[in-house]
């Protein structure tokens, strides 16, 4: 029965296959998409080999299709990824990441001294983009988030 | 609901706007009369700032307007733990206009959003305080005749000071020579710089006061300030470096005119006070008007005057 095995981590009839995540951020893209939460079948893989990202992590889930919205909010942490829509074993669409204008309620701002930090406020943050860099520019405080000390809102705190 | 005009940070003046409020603050110092009988103005200060809130309270005073508020927010419901939100949502169902204060940073850009009526940022912590740019523009125009073309010299706390990095970004517009001057801890940030250079301007470094004031034709002094350092010891070792002497005025520019943000300790000593090129008690005096003219300009529009 090891071939049936393997089968089923190499592929899914129906549902979404993301490739190219960095191998450190895949923990925080699950968190991110809510992953946890989510009851469908789910194949994670780490460190994996990648000629373009050294070592990549790759998602696949069972059943699940990914909306824009859910796609763009990894931009942050997996901006090379690529969402793959599976449908009766074949990839019919593949999806890239793109970088919103505006990001709402995702990162938290780094500065300790920024309202959003003290108050009951959604974060808001304008993307910059320099050279390979994303940074976040905080809507409120104006002060610059660089993607070092970026830290991802959960849905849990 | 759209919302009303606030100002909140200096790039929510246009050029046109800027020139616009300077020239209404002159025409308030020659003139005024009571045009803002029947409004109400807030000034809601979450942390102290006397000298702030006077000027600002004489401002609406002058204009005929009315002024509630509070000072500290020790007394009010915030020490309750009342949110920003809830008090800005009250406040605003009261009045025609907010100024306000708040240690925290971006705290007046959220105020501004949830308002129904226009706010003034009289400083959020260390980010903006944009009625002092304003202030410092009037005091240029009125001192040097015009904005355009003029060495700007800036003294002191350049990294954290946020007066110096208003004013840079306002006066870009208008083609000014900068030159920095500030111990190498405490250096005009890259991204000023870079933003300068972007905008095509010109600007020199130097470490040396008494080399480099000879062709300035306003002379920005600042503070350091010392809850800006976590490092005491670096405090103590920059804050006595830019000290302004009488005796160093002697081949600056007839025209050159002193300005600081106030309050000073001691980096203009008292000898500078009795000379004709220090403005920065006059230049506190022209932020009246100049908040006069920005409280108009936001419940009024463009009047003509």
């Amino acid at each position: 029965m090891e071939s049936e095995k393997q089968l089923k981590v190499s592929a899914i009839k129906d549902g979404t296959v993301i490739d190219r995540i960095p191998s450190s951020q895949l923990f925080k893209v699950i968190e991110i998409l809510g992953l946890e939460y989510c009851e469908k079948q789910i194949t994670f893989g780490m460190n994996l080999e990648s000629k373009h990202l050294g070592s990549k992590a790759i998602i696949k889930i069972s059943g699940r299709f990914f909306e824009d919205d859910d796609i763009n909010r990894i931009a942050l942490i997996a901006p090379e990824a690529k969402f793959n829509v599976i449908k009766d074993y074949k990839v019919i669409e593949k999806r890239q990441v793109a970088v919103p204008e505006t990001i709402v309620g995702i990162a938290k701002c780094f500065n300790p001294n920024c309202v959003t930090n003290h108050q009951p406020i959604v974060t808001r943050f304008h993307t910059l983009r320099t050279g390979e860099n994303l940074a976040l520019v905080c809507h409120y405080c104006e002060k610059i988030t660089d993607a070092q000390h970026l830290q991802i809102i959960t849905k849990n705190n | 609901m759209s919302m009303p005009k606030s100002l909140v940070s200096i790039h929510d003046f246009s050029k046109e706007e800027l020139l616009y409020i300077v020239d209404l603050a002159a025409s308030f110092e020659k003139e005024y009369k009571p045009v803002l009988q029947g409004k109400v103005v807030a000034t809601i200060f979450f942390e102290p700032s006397t000298r702030t809130r006077l000027s600002f309270e004489t401002a609406a005073n002058r204009l005929g307007a009315r002024v509630v508020g509070f000072s500290d927010a020790d007394n009010t419901s915030v020490s309750k733990g009342e949110t920003l939100k809830d008090t800005i949502m009250m406040v605003s169902n009261y009045v025609d206009l907010i100024v306000m204060r708040h240690p925290k940073e971006g705290s007046a850009r959220y105020a501004s959003e949830i308002s129904r009526v226009p706010v003034i940022n009289a400083g959020d912590g260390a980010n903006q305080h944009p009625t002092q740019t304003l202030l410092d523009m009037y005091s240029i125009k009125k001192t040097q005749g015009r904005l355009d073309n003029l060495t700007v010299t800036m003294v002191g706390d350049l990294k954290y000071g946020r007066t110096v990095h208003s004013l840079l970004q306002a006066l870009s517009q208008f083609n000014t020579r900068f030159k920095f001057i500030a111990p190498p801890e405490l250096r005009m940030p890259n991204e000023y710089k870079q933003y300068l250079t972007e905008q095509g301007l010109s600007f020199t470094e130097h470490t040396d006061l008494a080399e480099n004031i000879d062709d300035a034709d306003i002379l920005y002094m600042t503070r350091v300030q010392r809850e800006r350092f976590s490092d005491l010891m670096e405090y103590e070792r920059v804050k006595n470096v830019y000290v302004l002497k009488n005796s160093l005025l002697k081949n600056t520019k007839p025209n050159m005119r002193i300005l600081h943000p106030l309050p000073r300790v001691n980096e203009i000593s008292a000898d500078v006070d009795s000379n004709p090129k220090a403005y920065y008690f006059e230049q506190a005096r022209n932020g009246m008007f100049t908040r006069m003219a920005i409280i108009h300009y936001l419940l009024h529009g463009k009047a003509t005057l």
